[in-house]
């Protein structure tokens, strides 16, 4: 039986979205809850890429770990540590107000970048880490295709449900009051800076395991993979374009930018040579494009921050 | 119950508040008067916890909490509403209500899936409590309107209403009668009235519509250029010719 070349396409393209929804989700936390401009979700994902290949990943004397430890450990691990990292990034940059926490953010990013390129003892360096297991695979491309993006979709779901129900409880409430008025939340007694530390390491917890499935995906990772426009800016987008506050836009945002960059990819490959380099270029504007449009017609996103109505009990 | 002690606090080379000297007695409710700029919000700011003085104390219930954050002050008992409106603006009316109260256990992420059960219990209790609120400031069919759509007045309203919410020992509030229509008004004062004498509360609070001090408080602070000028009831400080220099220029007072 062959599976047709379209369909193992989409099945990879469903895959993408799925990690991509992760991250959007954990970005979420940060700016669509809590109004915390983080700039810097590359830096989380390659921690959690990283953390869960040097654990999950055999022996090897071209990097540091080589554990080998099931894959759900290296996942559990990947936002243990991401989430440890985020801790003292958080603790001094959420002190800023949000421009310059972004600033700040994009900084720590681009030093993770460097530092994860340059000291080869512990990840690889330029060549990255390889032959990280990828789980449920077997011979058949397809079969193993298949299996992954099942997986995908639990751990998205789980997610989800995970930060919808914080969303939805009165910690949501809380983070969204601080997000509309810091000063006001303050004056409620809420302690601002370790409920937005909260948020930050929680974000980026989930990040960093967005970035731990991305890596058993590739079944390796270079710190190619940690380029600023793929792994923080396509995420901001999606975010916007799909309704920040709303995990389902969330969500839909990630579908909708995700199919439209990959499609375009298709039509840029058809082109003649010396146009397709240029033509790369033009999916870039076109994201920007759609961003800029979104925003002027409907800058609550496709499908804005619902109302938490009362209307179950009403006296 | 709050003591003000020479608190003054400069914002480069102007001085806001100047050896500002005064206290409130548990369960007065002490007006706050004084002309436009004479510091009675910057005051409040500083008793508050939103601004750190520059130099001298405060203490509250016998404590000092001269460089206390707001958060830490509101657990300790002390609440204050805004002269300008600061309601969460995306959150509904409801949920400026049910964000208020301390201790939510479902503030805890973990709580949240380990006591579930005690959390919506909880939960409940609380959005009663907001309805209760809601309906006595008669704003419950706004309830599910985002606060930001609120008019001025309403939104004055929503400041009390979460002061309601709080088990606060010490209220400051600041303009509450602002942009609120005549008859809420006089129930606004009516309220007040009852979360004094039932519910135990001490109000200090600033206003420029004499009428409700004169209702209200007693005793009267009045306050110019940052520092008190007296203190005592209403008709004594209606009567201080300071006072009336303060408010009219001093012009006024050699023609009378």
């Amino acid at each position: 039986m062959e599976i047709p070349g379209i369909l193992i396409y989409a099945m990879s393209m469903a895959i993408f979205m799925g990690i991509y929804a992760i991250l959007a989700l954990g970005l979420n936390i940060q700016w669509g809850f809590t109004g915390l401009f983080n700039a810097g979700i590359a830096g989380f994902f390659a921690v959690g890429a990283y953390t869960s290949a040097l654990v999950t990943s055999a022996l090897s004397a071209n990097h540091l770990g080589g554990l080998d430890l099931p894959v759900p450990v290296g996942w559990a691990a990947a936002m243990l540590v991401a989430g440890l990292v985020a801790w003292p990034i958080g603790k001094i940059c959420l002190r800023f107000r949000s421009d310059y926490l972004a600033i700040a953010t994009i900084g720590v990013a681009e030093i993770i970048r460097l530092v994860i390129k340059s000291e080869g003892w512990l990840t690889g360096g330029a060549r990255g880490v390889t032959k990280i297991p990828r789980p449920l695979a077997s011979d058949n491309y397809a079969l193993s295709e298949l299996s992954y993006l099942a997986l995908v979709v639990i751990v998205l779901f789980c997610i989800y449900l995970l930060v919808e129900k914080q969303l939805k409880a009165p910690w949501g409430r809380m983070m969204r009051g601080i997000r509309d008025n810091e000063l006001a939340a303050n004056a409620m007694g809420k302690n601002i800076e370790r409920r937005r530390l909260e948020a930050f390491i929680f974000g980026a917890a989930i990040m960093g395991l967005g970035g731990a499935m991305l890596a058993h995906y590739y079944r390796s990772i270079t710190p190619e993979a940690i380029d600023p426009m793929i792994a923080t800016f396509l995420v901001w987008i999606m975010l916007i374009l799909g309704g920040s506050g709303n995990n389902r836009g969330a969500i839909l945002g990630v579908v909708v930018v995700w199919t439209i960059w990959s499609m375009s990819e298709f039509v840029t490959d058809q082109l003649p040579e010396e146009y397709a380099i240029k033509a790369k270029y033009m999916r870039v504007f076109i994201i920007g494009l759609m961003l800029q449009l979104v925003l002027r017609f409907r800058p609550e996103g496709i499908l804005p921050e619902a109302d938490q109505k009362s209307a179950q009990r009403r006296k | 119950m709050l003591e003000v002690d020479q608190l003054t606090k400069s914002f480069g080379g102007f001085k806001a508040v100047q050896s500002c000297s005064l206290s409130v007695k548990e369960g007065t409710i002490t007006g706050l008067v004084g002309p436009n700029g004479a510091g009675k919000t910057t005051l409040f700011n500083l008793i508050a916890g939103a601004f750190q003085p520059t130099s001298g104390s405060i203490h509250f219930m016998g404590k000092d909490v001269t460089s206390l954050s707001s958060d830490k002050l509101f657990h300790r008992g002390l609440v204050r509403t805004f002269q300008i409106p600061h309601e969460f603006h995306r959150l509904t009316v409801l949920e400026n209500l049910m964000l208020v109260p301390e201790n939510q256990l479902g503030e805890n992420l973990l709580a949240n899936w380990l006591r579930s059960g005690q959390v919506r219990a909880q939960e409940e209790l609380t959005r009663q409590k907001a309805w209760e609120t809601l309906e006595f400031l008669e704003l419950t069919h706004v309830a599910d309107e985002r606060a930001g759509n609120l008019s001025g007045g309403q939104k004055k309203l929503l400041e009390l209403g979460r002061t309601m919410m709080t088990d606060a020992k010490l209220v400051l509030l600041d303009e509450p009668a602002a942009g609120v229509n005549r008859t809420l008004l006089r129930k606004l004062e009516e309220k007040i009235q009852i979360l004094n004498k039932e519910r135990g509360y001490t109000f200090m609070l600033i206003e420029h519509d004499m009428e409700m001090i004169e209702k209200l408080c007693d005793p009267v602070i009045c306050m110019a250029e940052g520092s008190v000028l007296i203190a005592g009831s209403f008709a004594q400080v209606r009567s201080d010719k300071r006072v009336l220099e303060a408010y009219l220029g001093e012009v006024v007072g050699d023609a009378a």
